[in-house]
């Protein structure tokens, strides 16, 4: 089993090591249930969470994550702050780093962004998105609402539907679906599908036509920018091939998707309220899987072990 | 060619492997020089040393004929914080290469002739071996006008391309290529669609598809040479394509070739040796362009160099400061440093695992200069010393030592590589000795 000291990529987890931090997840939802929800692992320790891009519920669970552990925690955001008038992300990670953080959170626009900080700070580097690569937390917490549904994923069909290629949350969804033993089929339109898809371990097809084979249907956001990029025709088009509407759930068929959801778009209204729509469990486990993701990074290595 | 003049080496190079594949010397020899050109070539340790000549140890160390770069960004004139001339000769010294052609994609571009003279005036008072320049296609690499290319290949522009950037519309290009027959020089084309590029910052395949990254598809450059193939026949002109990446180019080249097209090209050693798995990493210095593609790519251009489809190695040393790499890689500048690892980089990847041969590799380091129709450095009596004296059995670990070039993004960073310059001899001067051979003069 291994506990990474950053956690970049999905990649930097084996199966031991992401079913380690969903029981820890499982134990923090305990503890979610309680009045007084906090718990004092991280006391005295700072959490940093650099957002350089807008975000709603990942960097809103990070930060109720971490002060439920009791941390002292600072965000910025790219609006208003240094970065704003210019300062290289190298020069802000140095500054931040002086306040000697435990975690530095990184939310960023480019690809590899979270994997280049870690040679600038000694706090231990959390990718909350890094471009179209990957968003390991999201993947996480996919993973545990999933497995309270249905135990184990081993042998489960899991679709992921819509906008693959400009989808970060797809990639590190590939790679944790299939490491806890569920086969991933892409779904979309040919031209919103990574070439060379496959090598990810995944099959692709571009119609909804086998859906019933899926467990669970993984919906992605469809953006309207892609439409002006030609990558579809129009949403029209694009919603009478690839929305997914009650009409196409069969029974016993689960529903995710990451969120902000385009209703009407990529889901119908009747699918988000659907019984077997998990979206509102997603944005829960949200809070406890990031408790767990930095708890078993700051706390949970006897090196860094919290005094008392 | 422009350099400073300098004095002419008097040097005898004692029992050095000399291998000239165009010559057939594959023997060792004495090497006598004598103002700047070789005097005489002796049986190994038969040569008596005159007086007045340096004497300089190659046993154990080839000599090969000086290489000759056609494909460098020297960064003069305004962006001498990542290279000018001076750092960038000295750097191709330190490779081994006797001759260097610069790019015009400066800023400003050389699209006019007080530019380049400008240029010329400055090779030939800072330049550590001799350059060659070309001028821009277009004014401001913008695509829309032609530059006053008669005046500029009057002054001494080799020939014209508007390199980082492809000559987009056709019908410009073809106006260049007609225009050609009146200026002379060669055209040389950065090959590479732009719509079909897109935003891309890397080969597009199965690791772009991992990383999120956009691609560059392959097709996006051999369409393009296809395209400019077809005009360069049609206008009955000479053209040479420039860092050849892909499988599919090769297949469009030799096609263009077959059929009498006046078409030249060249590879680079990070594509004839490196392939999209190193970007994995997602660190900056394996980001270029054309990027670098699938191993099916890598060996259909070995094999391409080898069978002469490519004609030559050309390393497109692109020099970068640390602040243009130090950032996310899709953010980036596209380009390696090459120079000081070019021959130690295909020598370890190639010549060592058996891929190529060390004639055929040490032939295409050269070949280049014909290609601009520049005399081709030989080591044969007569002729000026263009020669480089490497140790093949030396190591060399890339950047330990930091660089001669002004800027690090050098790809190889890290390896260990095998074959050493020692020394390089450069338009008859000595340009380069290794800084170990310098110190133990100095003790001696």
């Amino acid at each position: 089993m291994s506990i990474p000291r950053h956690l970049i990529s999905i990649d930097d987890l084996d199966r031991a090591g992401i079913e380690r931090i969903l029981d820890r997840a499982e134990s923090f939802a305990e503890v979610s249930g309680r009045e007084i929800k906090k718990v004092p692992a991280l006391r005295g320790r700072t959490v940093v969470n650099l957002f350089y891009e807008a975000s709603t519920r990942t960097s809103s669970s990070f930060e109720l994550a971490a002060k439920r552990l009791s941390a002292d925690v600072v965000s910025i955001r790219s609006v208003g702050s240094s970065v704003d008038k210019g300062e290289s992300l190298k020069d802000t990670v140095q500054t931040l780093s002086a306040y000697d953080p435990a975690a530095l959170v990184i939310r960023s626009p480019h690809a590899g962004a979270a994997q280049l900080i870690v040679a600038w700070t000694s706090a231990a580097v959390i990718n909350a998105g890094d471009g179209k690569h990957e968003h390991p937390t999201q993947a996480l917490l996919d993973v545990f609402t999933l497995r309270r549904r249905l135990g184990a994923l081993d042998g489960t069909n899991i679709w992921i539907v819509g906008d693959v290629l400009h989808s970060r949350v797809a990639r590190s969804n590939i790679l944790a679906l299939s490491r806890m033993g569920a086969t991933v089929t892409v779904c979309g339109p040919p031209t919103l599908i990574p070439r060379d898809i496959e090598a990810l371990g995944c099959e692709s097809t571009s119609t909804l036509d086998r859906l019933a084979e899926a467990d669970v249907v993984y919906a992605l956001r469809m953006q309207q920018e892609r439409m002006r990029e030609s990558f579809v025709p129009s949403l029209r088009e694009y919603a009478v091939r690839y929305q997914i509407d009650v009409s196409h759930l069969r029974s016993g068929q689960l529903l995710m998707h990451p969120g902000p959801v385009n209703r009407g778009v990529e889901l119908s209204a009747a699918a988000i309220d659907s019984p077997q729509a998990l979206i509102g469990e997603q944005v829960k486990a949200g809070v406890v899987v990031r408790m767990a993701v930095l708890y078993e990074l700051l706390a949970g290595t006897p090196v860094m072990a919290v005094a008392a | 060619m422009f350099s400073p003049q300098r004095r002419g080496a008097h040097l005898l190079i004692r029992s050095a492997h000399v291998l000239d594949p165009r010559s057939g010397l594959d023997e060792r020899r004495d090497i006598l020089i004598r103002d700047g050109r070789i005097a005489e070539l002796g049986p190994a340790g038969g040569l008596p040393a005159p007086g007045d000549v340096e004497l300089m140890d190659g046993s154990g160390k080839h000599a090969f004929p000086g290489f000759v770069d056609p494909h460098v960004h020297l960064r003069t004139p305004g962006q001498e914080y990542k290279e000018d001339i001076q750092s960038g000769t000295a750097a191709a010294a330190a490779g081994g290469f006797c001759a260097v052609i610069a790019m015009p994609n400066t800023d400003p571009v050389v699209d006019d002739a007080a530019i380049l003279g400008s240029l010329v005036e400055r090779a030939r008072a800072d330049a550590r071996v001799p350059v060659g320049f070309l001028a821009s296609i277009t004014r401001g690499l913008r695509g829309e006008e032609l530059t006053e290319m008669a005046a500029l290949a009057d002054l001494g522009a080799l020939g014209f391309t508007d390199d980082g950037k492809p000559v987009r519309s056709a019908g410009m290009l073809r106006k260049a290529l007609a225009y050609q027959r009146l200026a002379g020089g060669v055209i040389s084309l950065h090959e590479e669609d732009p719509e079909l590029s897109g935003d891309g910052a890397m080969h597009e395949g199965a690791v772009s598809a991992r990383l999120g990254i956009a691609g560059i598809p392959s097709v996006s450059e051999s369409t393009m040479i296809s395209r400019d193939a077809a005009l360069a026949a049609y206008e009955n002109a000479r053209v040479h394509i420039q860092h050849v990446s892909a499988a599919e180019s090769v297949i469009a080249l030799e096609q263009a070739k077959s059929a009498g097209v006046a078409v030249s090209a060249e590879a680079t050693p990070h594509h004839l040796t490196l392939t999209e798995d190193v970007v994995r990493t997602l660190d900056s210095r394996f980001k270029m362009n054309p990027p670098l593609r699938r191993e099916a790519d890598r060996r259909a251009l070995v094999d391409a160099l080898r069978r002469g489809v490519i004609d030559c190695v050309a390393t497109d040393h692109a020099p970068h400061a640390r602040h243009e790499k130090e950032v996310p890689f899709e953010e980036a500048a596209m380009g390696t440093t090459g120079l000081e690892t070019a021959f130690a980089a295909l020598y370890t990847e190639l010549v060592l695992p058996g891929e190529l041969d060390l004639e055929v590799v040490v032939e295409r380091m050269s070949a280049g200069a014909a290609l601009y129709g520049l005399p081709t450095p030989r080591i044969a009596p007569g002729e000026p010393a263009d020669l480089a004296l490497i140790d093949l059995s030396a190591t060399v670990e890339v950047g330990a030592a930091g660089y001669v070039s002004r800027s690090e993004n050098c790809c190889f960073h890290g390896r260990s590589l095998h074959g050493r310059v020692l020394v390089t001899l450069a338009g008859g001067a000595v340009a380069f000795r290794e800084p170990a051979l310098v110190e133990a003069e100095l003790a001696r």
